[in-house]
């Protein structure tokens, strides 16, 4: 996977990701897709690319565990979050849908930077081509990667029948 | 059960829904006792459900959903929201909670749906308000909604739990809400994160059920798991009142480890509020300096419960009991239940004459999802749990968030009181 590097601070919640107030209106994750970070980063929506890859501090996806959150940020084209770390609720949400969260030490990306990363067995590494430097994501429970194989907790829970396999 | 050792209250909760020993750090698949959802999550969780190939819910009587986030509903889309949870729920049995019944863990606490050692599962973050009730109870999301739903069954990792102790005698006039967000400040925004919060220390089995509630809800601002106090007296009447004994208390045992140890010295605290835009932006109500506030909300899962409002009135009286003028000050019960004690007792006639805006019981502007909006540029003195910019449905506006009584105060006299009174001694929180 490549893609370009988008930067945000620490704390980034929920709310800021998408505004609890936009879902009155919609839950549908396309059209809500226009008011990402609207009140952080308002020309962020516009500027979005399909492929680009969120780049974040400390704490991201904190306060409300709204899922819409991880599936807007799906809908705008983005295709994985780098963050120092994450909320759990948030985290869970990410994965749920399929969407790839790496926790990584991401202080020395800068916007634009061109990053690939790559799946291993249990982690994701994160190469920094413009800047030149390896990123290892922090490894993923089991059941967590296995959710992410079968693309979200939909497609695990309809390939294994419920939870009927080994969790270790 | 046996096991090598007892563990955290977490622990063990954890161990009995898995069946096995589990440990901090350990996945387990757990049962859930009680699952819950809103008019928030609840639609896209029955999305979820429907692509799970969901044709029945593990336990109906098990499966709630609350009515609270659009109370009312006040758009045609918000209105649909209400309708599929309807439609969803009499197809399967669950339970709605409908347009003015309240807060989804409100009514579950006031009704004895949440037991001692329950496993709760909310898609509300702020659900882990149960957990002082002696339960494990999470908030996730809409997907984990819809599987446990369908499963009766969620995923966890098994928390590393902080234990910390409360000490010391409590200053009267101290809110709980004074105590939450000082530890909050202390943990900062994710310093539980992962983990789960235990309470513990004499103060602790002093504190009312009300203030634990407080205190439990809070702590998801510093990105607690779940935030559980001990089963003691407190805890047993409170539930036996409920109409519920179907529980099964669980104390930490005498061998737990914890990832951290915290103590906090009651009797050194004092008001505290949360500054813009970050609930762990925390500091002395007496350090503020000359803030003016132009709307007061007095209401949601953390400070929208009987006592609260008595506190605010109180402290309005004291300040002279009239609304400061251009000031709006809006209140919202945290259920229905909430909304008949204040009528009855005058709470309510008190401020209306007052001229407050009394809303629909539920999450009310908390979240800029129902009730009022804060206009433009307008400084907010609340009663909730967040204060995050566009938190309240305007950008422009900045939050503090503070106790009822600090609240009540500045609703009298228009800004954020320098020196907050204190409750007068022969009248402590019951």
């Amino acid at each position: 996977m490549e893609g370009r590097a988008r930067i945000f601070g620490d704390d980034v919640n929920t709310d800021y990701i998408i505004s609890s107030a936009r879902k009155r209106s919609s839950i549908d994750a396309s059209s809500l897709a226009a008011y990402l970070f609207e009140s952080i980063a308002p020309a962020f929506a516009a500027s979005v690319q399909a492929g680009d890859i969120l780049v974040a501090g400390r704490n991201f996806g904190c306060g409300s565990a709204m899922e819409v959150a991880a599936t807007v940020i799906q809908a705008a084209g983005i295709r994985a979050v780098l963050a120092k770390s994450f909320s759990r609720s948030f985290y869970r949400n990410a994965i749920n849908n399929g969407l790839l969260v790496v926790e990584c030490d991401t202080s020395s990306v800068t916007e634009g930077d061109e990053l690939v990363i790559t799946l291993t067995a249990n982690a994701a590494e994160v190469r920094d081509v413009t800047c030149g430097i390896q990123l290892r994501g922090a490894p993923l429970p089991a059941i967590m990667l296995r959710i992410l194989d079968a693309g979200g907790l939909v497609g695990f829970l309809r390939e294994h029948d419920g939870w009927n396999e080994p969790t270790a | 059960m046996t096991s090598q050792r007892a563990g955290t209250i977490s622990e063990q909760i954890l161990s009995r829904k898995c069946d096995r020993d589990v440990r901090a750090g350990d996945i387990a698949v757990c049962r859930v006792d009680t699952v819950v959802g809103t008019d928030g999550s609840g639609p896209m969780a029955i999305d979820y459900f429907e692509r799970m190939n969901g044709r029945a819910l593990f336990d109906p009587s098990r499966v709630y959903f609350s009515l609270d986030h659009y109370a009312p509903p006040d758009t045609a889309a918000t209105r649909a929201f209400h309708e599929r949870i309807r439609a969803f729920a009499a197809r399967y049995g669950a339970t709605v909670f409908d347009v003015g019944e309240g807060i989804s863990h409100q009514i579950l606490v006031e009704r004895g749906l949440v037991q001692a050692g329950d496993l709760l599962v909310g898609a509300d973050s702020h659900a882990v308000t149960c957990g002082a009730l002696n339960a494990f109870a999470i908030g996730v999301g809409s997907s984990d909604l819809a599987a446990a739903m369908l499963t009766g069954a969620v995923w966890l990792r098994v928390p590393e739990s902080i234990r910390i102790d409360l000490t010391g005698s409590r200053p009267h006039g101290l809110a709980a809400k004074d105590i939450g967000l000082e530890i909050v400040g202390l943990l900062g925004s994710e310093g539980a994160n992962y983990q789960a919060i235990e309470f513990a220390g004499e103060a602790s089995s002093d504190l009312p059920l009300d203030d634990r509630l407080v205190l439990s809800n809070l702590m998801v601002e510093a990105g607690a798991k779940a935030a559980i106090f001990e089963h003691d007296r407190v805890t047993a009447a409170y539930l036996a009142d409920r109409g519920g004994v179907r529980g099964e208390p669980v104390q930490p045992g005498p061998d737990a480890r914890y990832a951290r140890t915290m103590t906090i010295e009651l009797a050194r605290l004092t008001p505290r509020l949360a500054r813009p835009h970050a609930p762990d932006n925390v500091a002395p109500v007496s350090e503020t300096g000359d803030v003016s506030v132009q709307m007061v909300f007095i209401g949601t899962c953390t400070g929208g419960r009987v006592v609260d409002f008595h506190e605010a009135r109180e402290a309005f009286d004291r300040a002279g009991g009239t609304i400061a003028p251009g000031l709006q000050l809006v209140l919202t019960p945290a259920s229905r239940e909430v909304h008949d004690r204040l009528l009855a007792d005058g709470t309510l006639d008190r401020f209306i004459r007052a001229g407050a805006i009394v809303t629909t019981a539920g999450c009310g502007a908390c979240c800029g999802t129902s009730g009022v909006i804060p206009g433009d540029g307008m400084t907010v003195l609340s009663t909730a749990n967040r204060n995050f910019k566009a938190r309240m449905g305007n950008q422009t506006a900045s939050i503090y968030l503070a106790s009822p009584a600090v609240c009540g105060e500045a609703a009298a006299i228009g800004r954020i009181p320098a020196n907050p009174r204190t409750r007068e001694p022969e009248n402590p929180r019951t």
